[in-house]
């Protein structure tokens, strides 16, 4: 019966592939009858590309970048022209460092807001006018403080994914079921091991919806990011292929953003999975 | 003159004034006390503070007034020495059966081995007849054998005191007939002494050897204190044809009915004396419930007067 519903719901699916796919071919198919303007035929023909030029790349185009591009994803020939598998790389490299920095900051401070009701009132107004502001406003802060661009890259990824983080573990650990907290107060259980066997795998589940949340949200600013500093990464590569006029390129490359997003967001899903429990 | 196991006296609690109006007392002057090996029921309408009595006793929750004592140490904070079983099972669902009550252990014995530790845990969870169920985890299994896991892990830290909060409240009655006779089993075999508060008159009648009968809030008192007369070896099936029976229901459904009320509010001062509530058996006696230890300084009639205007 399920396996039935998923075998149609795949079925419908390529079938919306197929018709965009369809649509968009009819869409940009190179019109011959236009006789092109001298101004951009000159220009068509600076470009390079010939008399095909009809704006925006068919399925075909795009589809050779795929091609191009990923049969060899680990090339390097320079600054300006590295494979989409180094490029991915280096973005995924600044994301994990960030969300690992944020991560080693909002736990153990979520825990301990959570845990004391003061301290919970004390950092509520900072966590509220913080968590709104872009992350991206802090760039120019963190390029003059930091002084490296790399880094800078770094701290916005960081700055981004601690909110949810810490609102979540600070959630999460503050409203533990009572009950459990007076079964380990009835046994007298030391603090630690309250924290560790008690307060966490009870709060795991938020802890962990917060940071799948955050990962959402580092993987979205670091291309913005990465356009804005450049040198490496995704966001880098989508800019210098713009800068190419290279749409397929960019198109090619905004796929890739999706299908590396969706693989980061699996993977919370499989963690946060992992500690859910059912009671 | 704490030579009781455990001494209540003169417990009072007032909650925190919420939106600025302050609280009556939830119960004051409470005062009562249980020996080595006894069962002692709390029986009272919902709301007159038997949980909260039973919190202060566990050290989960402070008196405003007044102290406990057990085994002639005042009552401050939560200790090993009293096991407390929840009337929501409060089970840890991430562990298993076996898991949550190795917790239990584990913290009342550190230095155990992993394996004596669950050889100890096996024992007690067999004893409640779950035997098979021990790597299950809590999610997997009904209501009463969450409770019996409860249970087990309450009896598993060999307490010096249970505490137990209408643990059979949620159960079907099928269910709560079953694992009364586990618990009056095991409690016959092990001579623990018990304070449990239930709403089941059947049930403390069942299993206690006196009950505490508790008047309403606010300012609720203990009423009475109910002697169980019927012998100790009773069973569930058998305990119907003690002629006691009917007489002790009869008296603690008249109380619950008709009596909780009058005796709160200060007319009751005049005739109750909460320091030494009135000790009756009815069990023992003819048609109407014989008060044994009624104070002396404190006349019949004039009760009969206070009732009657
Ligand atoms: N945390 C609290 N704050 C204010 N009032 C409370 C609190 N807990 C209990 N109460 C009040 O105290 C009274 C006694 O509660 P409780 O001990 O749970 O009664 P019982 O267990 O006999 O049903 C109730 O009227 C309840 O509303
Ligand atoms: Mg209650």
């Amino acid at each position: 019966m399920n396996s039935k519903l998923t075998l149609k719901a795949a079925f419908i699916s390529l079938m919306m592939l197929a018709v965009f796919l369809g649509a968009w071919q009819l869409a940009t198919q190179p019109k011959e009858s236009v006789v092109q303007a001298s101004a951009d035929s000159e220009y068509a023909a600076m470009m390079g590309k010939g008399k095909e030029q009809s704006g925006f790349p068919t399925p075909g185009m795009v589809g050779k970048s795929f091609v191009t591009y990923l049969s060899d994803p680990f090339y390097d020939k320079g600054p300006n022209d590295k494979g989409i598998g180094i490029q991915i790389a280096y973005s995924l490299g600044r994301v994990a460092l960030g969300f690992l920095l944020a991560t080693i900051i909002a736990l153990p401070v979520g825990f301990m807001i959570g845990m004391s009701p003061l301290l919970y009132k004390a950092f509520d107004p900072f966590i509220q006018v913080l968590k709104p502001i872009s992350p991206l406003a802090w760039m120019p802060l963190a390029l003059y403080s930091l002084k490296d661009s790399d880094i800078s890259g770094i701290f916005v990824i960081f700055i981004c994914s601690i909110w949810p983080m810490l609102i979540n573990t600070a959630f999460g650990v503050s409203s533990v079921r009572r009950d459990w907290i007076n079964v380990a107060r009835t046994l007298e259980v030391n603090p630690l091991r309250k924290a560790f066997l008690v307060i966490l795998p009870a709060a795991a589940p938020t802890i962990l919806t917060g940071m799948r949340i955050s990962m959402g949200i580092a993987w979205l600013v670091i291309v913005a990011a990465e356009m804005l500093v450049g040198g490496t990464g995704i966001g880098y590569f989508v800019w210098n292929e713009w800068n190419n006029l290279a749409l397929p390129n960019v198109i090619f490359a905004v796929a890739m953003i999706g299908v590396v997003g969706m693989f980061l967001d699996l993977f919370f899903g499989w963690l946060q999975k992992l500690v859910t429990y059912r009671e | 003159m704490s030579t009781h196991f455990l001494t209540v006296e003169s417990l009072k609690k007032v909650f925190p004034a919420t939106n600025g109006v302050a609280n009556l007392p939830v119960f004051d002057d409470i005062n009562f006390h249980i020996d080595k090996g006894e069962f002692v029921c709390i029986v009272g309408h919902s709301g007159c503070g038997k949980t909260t009595i039973l919190n202060v006793l566990a050290g989960l929750d402070e008196a405003s007034a007044g102290e406990a004592f057990m085994d002639g140490r005042e009552v401050r904070g939560p200790s090993l020495d009293r096991g407390v079983v929840f009337q929501s099972h409060a089970l840890m669902p991430w562990m298993s059966v076996l898991g949550n009550v190795a917790f239990a252990v584990k913290s009342k014995w550190p230095d155990w081995s992993k394996q004596k530790i669950a050889e100890h845990c096996t024992g007690y969870l067999e004893m409640v007849g779950l035997g098979h169920a021990i790597h299950k985890k809590p999610a997997e299994l009904s209501g009463g054998m969450k409770q019996r896991v409860g249970i087990a892990r309450a009896f598993a830290i060999q307490p010096k005191m249970l505490l137990l909060d209408e643990p059979f409240g949620a159960l079907d009655a099928l269910t709560r007939g079953t694992i009364q006779d586990e618990l009056l089993k095991i409690v016959q075999a092990t001579h623990q002494t018990v304070f449990m508060i239930t709403h089941d008159v059947d049930e403390a009648i069942l299993l206690a050897d006196k009950i505490l009968l508790m008047s309403n809030g606010p300012h609720a008192k203990i009423a009475e204190i109910v002697e169980i007369t019927m012998p100790r070896n009773r069973t569930r099936q058998g305990i119907h044809h003690d002629p006691q029976y009917y007489k002790i229901r009869n008296h603690l459904v008249d109380f619950l009915v008709n009596r909780s009320k009058t005796y709160a509010g200060a007319e009751a001062e005049m005739f109750h004396d909460a320091k030494n509530p009135p000790v009756v058996r009815p069990g023992l006696e003819g048609d109407l419930a014989a008060v044994v230890a009624m104070p002396a300084d404190k006349p019949v009639q004039q009760l009969k007067q206070v009732v009657n205007q």
